[in-house]
């Protein structure tokens, strides 16, 4: 690897704290919560590749692909949550889902 | 030289993209973000020598997950201008919370360091053959195809909840009543009409019959 795992570490440690400050700001829409969430996955996913390419070890990436899928499924899962709860509710504000506790 | 420059590029299109992807106003241009945010995770994948990983993401997630989500976003009609309200209000806690974490994730990694033995812990060392693909498929087939399965598992569940999640059942589509239609005998059918001579036969015989004789016909 050409450059230093430290710089990979960094640029995840980013995209990390970028998506976990999106599902802060974003309180009244679900989908770009959801588009934190991947951002979040995506910096495990680089987390994970930098260190298999700097330790030469390949359970590193074979872990990340499975990421990979458990993020595809999720994707899939919330976004069909989300259509029911705008069919029922004529809305996607997060503040409304409170409104469903017993 | 040229490896360091292109990690440069990637890595800071990739956070620009992300942050955009968090602070735009439009939802629509959120998605078109995130795709150009997961096309540069795919060329640091790249760089690091995961090739089949960085062409898996750009199949799996731009092409798949990033049109769903380009999709729906389309599809729900929503008032975007409503959805910001929030933003003034939880920034400063946002920005505080992610400040913290990244400071302590700067603490964290700058205090560390790999193991003198981590060499001799790895679970797959690379081998020294073939492609990253060709490594990759002898790993996954093997030591770790349990897991494989699993998540061929988690998918089948993710694709069956989908569906069941979203599906409805429509009451204004006429769908076919197999059951009706194949009960049906000759003696609900059919009549013998004695045609007078030269009056011929009226359509309308047909709908003075008792409406259980023309069960399944119009369901079709």
């Amino acid at each position: 690897m050409v450059v230093p795992l430290g710089a990979y570490l960094t640029v995840a440690a980013i995209v990390l704290v970028i998506g976990i400050f999106g599902i802060f700001i974003n309180r009244k829409n679900v989908i770009v919560i959801l588009m934190s969430v991947e951002l979040i996955l995506l910096a495990v996913n680089l987390n994970l590749v930098a260190f298999s390419a700097a330790l030469q070890d390949l359970a590193g990436q074979v872990m990340a692909m499975f990421v990979l899928t458990v993020a595809a499924a999720e994707a899939a899962i919330g976004l069909a949550i989300l259509v029911v709860y705008f069919r029922n509710r004529g809305s996607i504000e997060v503040e409304d889902v409170t409104l469903m506790k017993g | 030289m040229i490896a360091v420059i292109a990690f440069y590029v990637f890595a800071a299109i990739l956070i620009g993209s992300a942050v955009m992807v968090v602070t735009s106003r439009n939802p629509v241009h959120s998605v078109l973000f995130l795709i150009l945010g997961f096309f540069n995770a795919a060329g640091l994948f790249l760089l690091a020598g995961a090739e089949f990983l960085a062409l898996i993401l750009v199949i799996v997630y731009v092409g798949a997950v990033a049109v769903l989500f380009l999709f729906v976003v389309m599809m729900l009609d929503i008032d975007f201008t409503e959805l910001r309200e929030g933003f003034q209000k939880y920034a400063p806690v946002g920005l505080a919370v992610g400040a913290l974490l990244f400071g302590e994730l700067l603490f964290a990694l700058g205090a560390w360091d790999f193991a003198p033995a981590a060499g001799g812990l790895r679970q797959t060392p690379m081998p020294d053959y073939g492609t990253n693909t060709a490594m990759l498929g002898h790993v996954i087939y093997t030591d770790y195809v349990l897991l494989f399965q699993v998540s061929g598992l988690v998918l089948l569940v993710a694709m069956i909840g989908a569906i069941v999640l979203t599906l409805r059942p429509r009451v204004d589509s006429r769908r076919q009543n197999i059951e009706a239609q194949i009960s049906r005998t000759p003696a609900q059918t059919l009549s013998m009409v004695n045609a007078p001579l030269g009056a011929g036969v009226r359509a309308a015989e047909y709908h003075r019959r008792e409406p259980a004789a023309r069960v399944g016909e119009e369901d079709v």
